[in-house]
C-alpha cells in the first residue's frame, strides 16, 4: 500500500494547522460564519440536524490496521463510539465539537489520514473497486491509478473551484462493483486488441435530480494519457458547464445539452496541447505506485480445518457461502463483513467492532482493509486457513452476519437522521425491511437482492441503481417514499423505473413485501433472480402488486 | 395578499457543540423545544431573529419555525422540527437520551 511521502506529509500538516488556526479566528468572532462555512467545508466539515459531522476520505476505500484503530480511537474520544461508512467509502463522525476537531483532523494526519476534498465543488475522493488487488475477476489493481489521481487532483488549483462537485470512480475488473457509469467520470481498465492496457473513459454519469447513465468518451486511453486526457476533459466542463442554474451545473447536464461528440470534439482538441504539457513524471510516479501496490507475499498452508469447519459447522458455512468472493490466489478469500445486522443502522460500526476488524486485518489479511460504496468492510486477503478464525472473532462482536448482497444487505444514506438536506428518514425504513424479511426467513430465498434507499433526491443512497429503490420525499409536511424498479449500478448500469404514487411511512414496507412477494410468485424458477424476472416481464406485475386498488378503479 | 403569520419558535445550531437551541424566556437560549419562547407577533419574532443574528460567537443558522401549543407547551408542526427537538430516530442517542423531551 502507498504510505505518504515528504511532501504529502507536509501539506497534510499545513492544512491541519490552517484550520486550526480558521476554527480559532471563526471562534473568538475574526470569521463570520458566512466567511468560515467554505473552509470548513473544505476541511470536510459540516453541520447536520443535530450536530456538526466530519467527513473523513479512505481514498479509493483503502485501509490499514492502524489507520481503523485510529479512527475507532477518534469513534471513542471526539464522538459517541461509533463511526458510519458512507456510499463513497468515507466514513463519518456525526457529533464532533467544533473546537476538538482540528485535534481529529491532527490525529488523522498522524496516520496519513485527512477530510480534504470530501466537501465542496472540486475532484471529491476518488472511489474504486473495493475488491481492488484482490478479485479473481481483475485484469488489473486500479489502486496505483486512483492514488495518482488523488495526487494529481487534491488541492489542483485549477479544479478547486469547478461549477459543481466531481466525481471519479475506477475499476480494474470487467465486473463493474465501483458503479463507474454513474460518476462525473467513470474508468475502467481495458487492454486493447494488442494487449496494451489503458482506460475506457466514461463520461457524464450521475445520480440526484437528473439521473443519468454514462457515456463513452474513449473506448481505450492508452495509460499515458490518463492525466492530460482528463485534465482537458475537466477544462472543457471547466468551461462550458453551467454556473447559471446549480441544478444543471453537473458534467452530466454539460454532456447532455451539448451531446458526447461535441464534448469528445472539444476534448480530443484540448488534449493534443495537454499532453504536449506533459513530460513523463506522470508515468514515472505510476511506476512507483505500482511498486507501492504490490500484491502481498501469499502464505500456504493446509486447508483441512478450514473444510472440517464448512462441513460440520452450519452457520460457519452459511457465512462462506454469503459473504466470501473468489480471491485471484485460489488459497485465499475475499471476507466482506457485513456492517447490516438485522436491524442496525446500515454503515454504522462501533468503535469496538473497528478495533476488532483492524486486529483482523493485521494478523489475517496482510494489514488491508476496504470500505465498499455498498457500506460493508471488506478484508480482502485472508487465507482460507484462517477464515474459522477470523468468522469465530466477527461472531463475538456481532459482525459475521450472513447477508452480503440479500434483502437486508441495504444502502441507506443518513437521512434525516442525521443530513441537514434529506426530507425524509432512510435508515428505519432499512431496519424494518431487513428485520421484516429476516423475521419472515425468506432472505435466502429471495436470493440476490439490492434495495437502496436515499432521504433526498440528490440520491446519497444510489436509490435510483437499486434493483428497488426507495426515495424518501417531504409531501405537504408528510414523510413520502416512491419506489423505483430494476435499477442495476454494474456494467450493466440502468436507472430505475418508477413504480408510481408514494407511499407513506407506514406503508413503505408492506409496500416492500407486495414486490417481493410477487417476485416469487412469478419466476422462473429460483435461480432467476429479482433483476432477471423484472428484465423479462417489466414493471407491469409488480405495480399490479403494488396498487391493486387503483387497477380495480381504472377497470 | 401576504400570508397571515402563524406561531413561531427561534431556533438555531449552537456554533462550539452543533446542537440545537431554542430562544426562551428573558433571552435565554434553551435545549428543550418545550422551554422555548412561543412567538405569536410577527413584529417581535422577527426582531428577535434579527438580534440572533448579531450573536454569531454563540449560534449558527438562526431561524423561525413553525409552532403549535399542545398541552401547553409549544410543540413543533413539522416533522423535520420534531426530529429537531429528539435526536436521531434509529436509536436514542440525541437529545432524547440525554433530556427530557
Amino acid at each position: 500500500m502507498y504510505s505518504y511521502n515528504d511532501f504529502d506529509k507536509t501539506f497534510n500538516q499545513t492544512r491541519v494547522d490552517q484550520f486550526r488556526a480558521q476554527v480559532a479566528r471563526r471562534i473568538d468572532g475574526s470569521l463570520t460564519e458566512d466567511e468560515f462555512k467554505p473552509l470548513r467545508l473544505m476541511n470536510g466539515v459540516y453541520l447536520q440536524l443535530h450536530a456538526y459531522m466530519l467527513r473523513v476520505a479512505i481514498p479509493y476505500g483503502t485501509l490499514r490496521s492502524a489507520q481503523m484503530q485510529q479512527l475507532a480511537m477518534i469513534a471513542d474520544k471526539y464522538d459517541r463510539g461509533y463511526g458510519h461508512f458512507t456510499t463513497r467509502q468515507n466514513i463519518q463522525f456525526n457529533w464532533p465539537v467544533l473546537n476538538e476537531i482540528p485535534d481529529i483532523l491532527q490525529d488523522l494526519a498522524d496516520v496519513e489520514m485527512h477530510a480534504i476534498q470530501t466537501s465542496g465543488n472540486c475532484i471529491r475522493n476518488v472511489t474504486a473497486d473495493h475488491f481492488a488487488g484482490a478479485s479473481a475477476d481483475e485484469i488489473e489493481d486500479p489502486r496505483p491509478t486512483a492514488e495518482l489521481l488523488r495526487q494529481w487532483s487534491t488541492d489542483h488549483p485549477e479544479f478547486a473551484f469547478l461549477g459543481r462537485k466531481f466525481k471519479i470512480a475506477i475499476t480494474g475488473a470487467p465486473n463493474d462493483r465501483a458503479v463507474t457509469k454513474a460518476h462525473d467520470i467513470g474508468l475502467r481498465m481495458v487492454r486493447n486488441g494488442a494487449g496494451d492496457a489503458g482506460y475506457e473513459v466514461i463520461v457524464g454519469g450521475g445520480l440526484g435530480r437528473t439521473p443519468m447513465i454514462g457515456k463513452v468518451l474513449r473506448p481505450f486511453l492508452p495509460r499515458a494519457d490518463l492525466l492530460p486526457y482528463l485534465e482537458s476533459v475537466m477544462q472543457i466542463y471547466n468551461v462550458l458547464g453551467r454556473r447559471d442554474n446549480k441544478y444543471k451545473a453537473r458534467i452530466k447536464i454539460t454532456v447532455h445539452e451539448n451531446g458526447i461528440e461535441k464534448i469528445r470534439e472539444l476534448v480530443e482538441e484540448r488534449f493534443v496541447i495537454q499532453r504536449a504539457a506533459f513530460g513523463g513524471f506522470d508515468q514515472e510516479l505510476l511506476a512507483q505506485l505500482e511498486a507501492a501496490f504490490a500484491p502481498p507475499t501469499f502464505i500456504k498452508a493446509p486447508l483441512d480445518d478450514y473444510q472440517t469447519a464448512y462441513k460440520t459447522d452450519p452457520i460457519f458455512r452459511s457465512f462462506i457461502d454469503t459473504n466470501i468472493s473468489a480471491h485471484k490466489n485460489v488459497d485465499y478469500a475475499i471476507v466482506s463483513i457485513s456492517i447490516k445486522k438485522q436491524g442496525q443502522t446500515p454503515g454504522d460500526a462501533t468503535s469496538q467492532q473497528m478495533r476488532m476488524m483492524a486486529k483482523l486485518a493485521e494478523k489475517y489479511a496482510h494489514d488491508e482493509l476496504r470500505i465498499s460504496h455498498e457500506q460493508n468492510v471488506i478484508l480482502p486477503h485472508v487465507h482460507k486457513s484462517h477464515l474459522y478464525d477470523v468468522f469465530k472473532s466477527l461472531q463475538s462482536v456481532a459482525l459475521a452476519t450472513a447477508n452480503i448482497g440479500l434483502i437486508s444487505d441495504i444502502i441507506a444514506c443518513p437521512g434525516m437522521d442525521y443530513c441537514a438536506l434529506a426530507t425524509a428518514r432512510s435508515i428505519p425504513i432499512a431496519q424494518q425491511i431487513a428485520t421484516r424479511f429476516d423475521e419472515l426467513k425468506l432472505e435466502n430465498d429471495i436470493g440476490p437482492m439490492k434495495i437502496k434507499i436515499s432521504g433526498c433526491i440528490n440520491a446519497c443512497g444510489h436509490h435510483h441503481v437499486g434493483h428497488i429503490g426507495i426515495l424518501g420525499l417531504d409531501r405537504a409536511g408528510v414523510e413520502n417514499y416512491q419506489i423505483t424498479l430494476g435499477g442495476d449500478g454494474t456494467q450493466d448500469a440502468n436507472i430505475g423505473e418508477r413504480a408510481g404514487p408514494g407511499f407513506s411511512y407506514d406503508d413503505i414496507i408492506p409496500a416492500v413485501e407486495r414486490i417481493i412477494y410477487t417476485y416469487l410468485d412469478i419466476r422462473d424458477g429460483a435461480q432467476e433472480t429479482f433483476l432477471q424476472t423484472y428484465k423479462r416481464l417489466g414493471a407491469e406485475p409488480f405495480k399490479a402488486a403494488l396498487y391493486p386498488a387503483t387497477r380495480v378503479a381504472a377497470q | 395578499m401576504a400570508r397571515a403569520f402563524t406561531p413561531k419558535v427561534l431556533t438555531a445550531n449552537r456554533l462550539l457543540e452543533g446542537d440545537v437551541v431554542y430562544l426562551g424566556a428573558d433571552n435565554t437560549w434553551v435545549l428543550n423545544h418545550a422551554d422555548a419562547l412561543y412567538l405569536t407577533d410577527e413584529m417581535q419574532a422577527q426582531t428577535f431573529l434579527a438580534q440572533a443574528k448579531t450573536r454569531p460567537d454563540y449560534l449558527v443558522g438562526a431561524y423561525l419555525a413553525d409552532a403549535q401549543m399542545q398541552n401547553g407547551k409549544p410543540a413543533p408542526v413539522h416533522f423535520r422540527e420534531r426530529f429537531r427537538t429528539l435526536g436521531p430516530s434509529n436509536y436514542a442517542h440525541g437529545k432524547q437520551e440525554t433530556l427530557d423531551v
